[in-house]
């Protein structure tokens, strides 16, 4: 029970941070992508902002092999790269510029009212469910 | 150029980081919007509600934009629209995380396959940006 109320809480401070970033307009990170235009540099201070938070918590729990509840946790960072991650990557990138959606963005801009974001939300689900089919390793 | 001209930025990074943070210490969990996203609607249940409880708390968010009654952004067409969404759901995918899961989480883990990845998709939705923009 406490994992559900934990996993809510996280998702909805997540789901926050993304509508006040901005990170759910997807003119915003066009902006920012189109780095030689009307450059917006502004969204680079989500991602590090991010991750200044998140650093500490990532390094105690890889050294303790355990989460604050105790529980065992096996985080490792030292998985090699592969063909998959690469090719991966870069069709991600492709559709993201087209767009300027991710994940997440576009789930929460999706169900806000955007129609026009619903349809990448059906193919990205779609494109997730075939993905598993491409896979090498 | 004003440090509360990007508060917005920065607070909602912050956020951001403390959901992810949040997830990992009491769950255990990586906040990678992708896989948990993916997972879920593979229908692989059991003990996974976690998953579920987790969206329903990113998706509650969403009501401010409905009551905000912003008008619908339409940069680009439908069917760009949909062959985005289909590379972006395959691409995350195959590559195992997108923007949070590889971006945020990756990063904050010193992970160096995470940290490629980002560099790989930014440069990669750079580049689609400027033939977009710039070429075509």
């Amino acid at each position: 029970m406490r994992s559900i109320f934990t996993a809510l809480l996280a998702g909805l401070l997540f789901g926050s941070g993304l509508v006040i970033s901005g990170m759910t307009n997807p003119e915003n990170i066009l902006a920012f992508l189109d780095v030689t235009g009307n450059w917006n540099p502004a969204l680079a201070l989500v991602m590090a902002s991010a991750i200044v938070v998140t650093l500490p918590a990532f390094t105690w729990v890889r050294r303790r092999q355990h989460n604050l509840v105790g529980d065992p946790v096996t985080l490792s960072n030292r998985r090699p790269l592969d063909k998959d991650l690469i090719f991966g990557a870069i069709i991600f990138g492709v559709g993201w510029g087209l767009s300027g959606l991710c994940p997440a963005p576009s789930l929460i801009a999706g169900l806000g009212g955007n129609a026009h974001i619903l349809v990448f939300v059906l193919t990205m689900t779609i494109g997730l469910w075939l993905s598993t089919r491409f896979k090498n390793s | 150029m004003s440090l509360q001209q990007f508060a917005p930025q920065v607070l909602g990074g912050a956020l951001i980081g403390l959901g992810a943070a949040v997830l990992l210490l009491f769950n255990g969990q990586i906040a990678g919007i992708s896989g948990i996203y993916g997972r879920l609607i593979r229908a692989d249940f059991g003990a996974r509600h976690w998953r579920l409880a987790f969206l329903i708390g990113l998706l509650i968010p969403a009501t401010y934009l409905l009551l905000q009654h912003t008008t619908p952004i339409k940069t680009v067409s439908v069917g760009i629209l949909a062959l985005a969404g289909l590379l972006v759901g395959l691409g995350t995918g195959i590559s195992n995380g997108c923007t949070s899961g590889h971006g945020v989480c990756g990063i904050a883990n010193l992970s160096p396959r995470s940290l490629i990845a980002t560099l790989l998709f930014m440069a990669s939705a750079i580049v689609t940006v400027f033939v977009i923009r710039h070429v075509i």
